[in-house]
């Protein structure tokens, strides 16, 4: 076991493990965010470098701090390590960057997009990001496309985390699914357009951050905060059948595998699971799942206090604004 | 004339070939070097004080003695030969004369490393390039200095040549490693570096042509014979490739120390400035290292006369300096303009990032497009501190240096001629019609 | 975007497979996959510098790779082209050294004299134009890259005349 510090909180943790898991065990606001991360997903991480830290302190043998700020989600803890998460002024300069890094070319269509209320990158915009955007330049558009008769993919909004390839190489046998091009020209394409047919093909939905692949069963159906959220399971010889069903009264709306608090689905679930039982009765249900409070939504962000307007604008909005809606309708 | 170890033999004829190459000495350093034990052969380079000359600067004797010898797995020696960085073209113009001298310290270089098999990746645009040495390797096995049991010592090694396909980021050594696994080329994260987990997940160590090139004679002189040459911390001479406004253009070897005003306007050299103008600014090693005004290339910003070495031209570090790099060396005369010039390199990174990290791949976009509205005259004042900004939050940010080099070019050129960048906010439609031209005084502003 | 697919059959002639081969058996047991880029080249020199679906199809066949391997590793490189292009293909750099020499006048001067822009290629199917970032020729420029040759110091209009004749009687030659 080796000590290390983040954030002033001191932690032991096995060896090898890396600053993020670290911090993961400790849990709360030294979590650093991770857009590209994924623990089960070999290979994955480093990339969206939204996980920064600052190593002010190397490690007991060796103090000298780390010239660079690192990604913490590839850089193993070191005995005596001592790491700044949200502590230090230039790890949260940097991620303010990333934040506006990541959304020069994400579309800001959060108020269509079947992702918000579960976003990542809305969270970390929320949590790290400016106010406003400083680019005024075009962002880079594509046409939404299905990848088979399940999953739609938005090019447009993808962050290329490369999580849903990493997916298609792990845990399904045949790829079909890639990348191409380079640079900011980079998409994530079958090619020629060949549907992925594959009995996990639809865990690439729930890995995705953003909204760029999304589940065509549940597109522009209902928002993920009218929903109930209930743990379930059936008897399933593909996987555990241990799921989420996104409820409405008795309707199952959507089915997906379980996200932890750290937003990470630890047990891919079949597809036959997510989209051949819509039916309730076909399932155990358990209960409520526990939502963590890492969402936009769940924490209730949109709250009339988070916008700050004066109350009497509020009130004028309120009653004028909302009503000439109503007459329009 | 200064010391010459490169190109000592260049203007003999037919040196292309094995024949002359042999008679002139050529191959000796493999036949000594293979009497040594490898490691002998590696603290000769560590003594020499050689320091790689890719750009990084990094001494490779000491890289080559990070490499993982004892796990007993196979190791690599690889050749970096994807020469793109703007300004750079001296390991084409050693490949292209003097094929046999990269052969023979690949073999030398090899054999220290105890590989079998070593790779050279040319960049794939040298189509030509890659026949002259394939035509090389294949002379060198029929001489027996390359295949099995080589010279009868029991020491096999098998030389290919591996072809890039147009991709900046494979010079970076990691990019390089995957693209020469039939990968894309995107850089690794490291921790762990080639020297434990290189190519196929085995020890190796990726070189530079040129610091191969300068192996053999280490082995036939002594590392400090080579230390002897140069300056104290930059041992050595060092291929500089001259290009832009100057009167005579090429390859030059130069010893390490020379007075950068030298170089620029002795006859040895670049022979000055091209028609007579003045010159306005220079870029030494390769589009990515800092741009430097003619007063501050010429002099130190304590007023010392300014060396083309490592340790001088980085003097006063990024606030009065810039770097070696690479050795591109390229002179820009008054008529140049600095905004359309760094626009340019920004679309250069732009278009060369290979996407994998978030602030490489949007920034440099987004760095060409605020240049690319400034050049155009459609820049607003304050787009000069928001480049400023999205440069800082590149550097330092990314998974491999492109990144970096990727700002310095803009945080430089901001540095040095921010009132040039003004000049084009403010004078939109003359901007489009005339270039700035020469700053009539020297104002040492440092942002 | 990119071609469909044709159902084209595609095959290397004899003499190419051989070539193929000795590529494949350069690089140890199982790492095959380091073939790939030379054989892109490969198929580019077959069959009419660009690669088709089909082709890319074929050599993931050959190597016993997915075929997305290929198209992944086929898009990052620049110089694999993924349309089809003219009989000479003339890529001129114009990145910053050979920009400062004349880099745009050269490309303008063919722009005029093709009568096709960047990107295009002329009617007789003869020239195609691409604009490339350095080509390692920086103290040559203006310079153009077409096919094995690197054509440098393009800096008057006679040179690139005789180029453009030169290329033009090597088309009819070869007919």
């Amino acid at each position: 076991m080796i000590k290390v510090t983040i954030d002033n909180i001191e932690i032991e943790v096995a060896e090898g493990t890396t600053i993020m898991n670290a911090a993961r065990q400790v849990g709360g606001k030294i979590v650093p965010p991770a857009m590209c991360y994924y623990t089960s997903l070999k290979g994955s991480g480093g990339k969206c470098r939204a996980c920064l830290v600052k190593v002010a302190q190397g490690s007991a043998k060796d103090p000298r701090p780390m010239p660079k700020l690192v990604a913490s989600c590839c850089t193993n803890a070191q005995d005596g390590m001592v790491v700044q998460n949200i502590t230090s002024p230039d790890v949260v300069e940097a991620r303010r960057g990333i934040v506006e890094m990541l959304l020069v070319n994400h579309p800001l269509d959060c108020p269509i997009c079947d992702q918000a209320g579960e976003c990542e990158l809305q969270n970390f915009a929320f949590d790290h990001g400016l106010e406003k955007t400083r680019s005024d330049f075009h962002r880079r558009e594509f046409d939404p496309i299905d990848i088979g008769p399940h999953i739609k993919l938005h090019m447009t909004r993808c962050i290329l985390c490369y999580r849903c390839t990493m997916v298609a190489d792990q845990l399904t046998e045949e790829r079909v699914h890639g990348i191409l091009w380079r640079g900011e020209k980079s998409e994530i394409s079958t090619y020629i357009q060949k549907a992925v047919e594959n009995d996990f093909s639809g865990n690439m939905i729930d890995v995705c951050p953003v909204g760029a692949l999304t589940d065509r069963h549940f597109r522009f159906r209902n928002r993920v905060w009218y929903l109930n959220p209930m743990d379930a399971h059936r008897d399933c010889k593909k996987c555990s059948g241990k799921v989420v069903l996104w409820l409405r009264g008795e309707e199952v709306y959507r089915v997906t595998g379980r996200k932890d608090e750290v937003g990470e689905v630890k047990e891919f679930i079949c597809n036959e699971c997510r989209w051949d039982h819509f039916d309730v009765k076909d399932w155990k249900v358990e209960g409520p799942r526990e939502m963590e409070k890492w969402s936009v939504i769940t924490a209730n962000k949109y709250s009339d206090e988070a916008v700050e307007l004066p109350d009497e604008l509020y009130s004028k909005l309120n009653n004028e604004k909302w009503n000439e809606f109503e007459g329009v309708t | 004339m200064s010391k010459k170890i490169l190109l000592d033999k260049i203007n003999i004829e037919g040196i292309k070939s094995f024949d002359v190459y042999r008679a002139n000495g050529g191959y000796a350093s493999v036949e000594k070097a293979l009497k040594m034990a490898p490691n002998d052969v590696i603290e000769e380079v560590k003594k020499s004080g050689l320091r790689g000359r890719g750009g990084a600067g990094f001494p490779t004797g000491m890289k080559w003695s990070f490499l993982d010898k004892k796990s007993g797995r196979p190791k690599y020696l690889v050749c970096n030969a994807d020469e793109s960085e703007p300004g750079t073209f001296k390991d084409r113009y050693l490949m292209e004369f003097i094929p046999h001298l990269l052969i023979e310290g690949m073999i030398v270089s090899s054999f220290a490393l105890e590989a079998n098999l070593s790779f050279i990746y040319v960049r794939g645009e040298f189509r030509w390039i890659i026949k002259i040495l394939e035509q090389a390797i294949a002379e060198a096995k029929r001489a027996g200095f390359l295949g099995k049991n080589i010279l009868g010592t029991g020491y096999d090694l098998e030389l290919v040549v591996q072809t890039g396909a147009g991709a900046y980021i494979c010079g970076e050594e990691t990019a390089l490693l995957e693209s020469l696994e039939g990968k894309r080329g995107l850089p690794r994260i490291k921790p762990p570096f080639p020297a434990v987990v290189g190519l196929y997940g085995m020890p190796t160590v990726v070189n530079n042509v040129e610091s191969i090139a300068v192996v053999p004679w280490i082995v036939l002189n002594s590392g400090e014979e080579y230390a002897k040459v140069g300056t104290a911390k930059s041992a050595g001479t060092k291929l500089i490739s001259a290009c832009g406004n100057i009167n005579k253009p090429g390859v030059y070897e130069i010893e390490l120390g020379l007075p950068v005003e030298e170089f620029i306007f002795s006859e040895e050299y670049c022979g000055g400035i091209a028609n007579g103008k003045r010159m306005k600014a220079v870029v030494a090693g390769g589009s990515s290292v800092p741009i430097l005004p003619t007063e501050l290339i010429l002099k130190t910003a304590a007023g010392e006369n300014r060396l083309m070495s490592y340790e001088s031209l980085s003097d006063g570090g990024f606030a009065t300096g810039t770097m070696l790099g690479s050795g591109g060396f390229i002179v820009y005369d008054e008529d140049q303009c600095i905004v359309r010039n760094t626009w340019n390199f920004a679309r250069f990174y732009h278009h060369e990032s290979c996407g994998q990290c978030s602030p490489c791949r949007e920034g440099t976009g987004w760095m060409e497009r605020i240049l690319h509205s400034i050049e155009n005259g459609h820049g607003k004042m304050s787009d000069i501190d928001l480049l400023w900004d999205v440069q800082r939050k590149i550097e330092g940010n990314t998974i491999c240096p492109l990144g970096d080099a990727a700002a310095w070019p803009v945080a430089s050129a901001i540095r040095h001629f921010r009132e040039e960048f003004e000049w084009h906010v403010m004078e939109p439609k003359e901007c489009m019609n005339r270039n700035y031209g020469l700053r009539e005084k020297s104002i040492m502003s440092i942002a | 975007m990119l071609a469909v697919k044709s159902g084209k059959q595609v095959e290397f002639s004899p003499a190419a497979m051989d070539r193929a081969r000795e590529i494949i058996s350069r690089y140890p047991d199982g790492k095959q996959k380091s073939a790939l880029l030379p054989l892109l080249h490969l198929v580019q020199d077959e069959f009419g510098n660009w690669l088709s679906v089909d082709s890319m199809d074929y050599i993931a066949r050959l190597l016993h790779i997915q075929p997305i391997e290929v198209y992944e590793v086929a898009t990052f490189y620049s110089m694999y082209n993924m349309q089809p292009v003219g009989r000479f293909l003339l890529e001129i750099c114009h990145t910053g050294p050979c920009e400062i020499r004349g880099a745009e006048e050269l490309i303008s001067t063919l722009q005029n004299k093709l009568l096709i822009k960047v990107g295009e290629t002329s009617a007789d199917g003869m020239f195609t134009l691409k604009r490339v970032e350095c080509l390692a020729a920086c103290g040559y420029a203006p310079m153009l890259q077409c096919g094995m040759h690197y054509h440098e110091f393009l800096d008057s209009e006679e040179k690139i005349d005789r180029l453009l004749n030169d290329l033009r009687s090597k088309a009819t030659q070869n007919n």
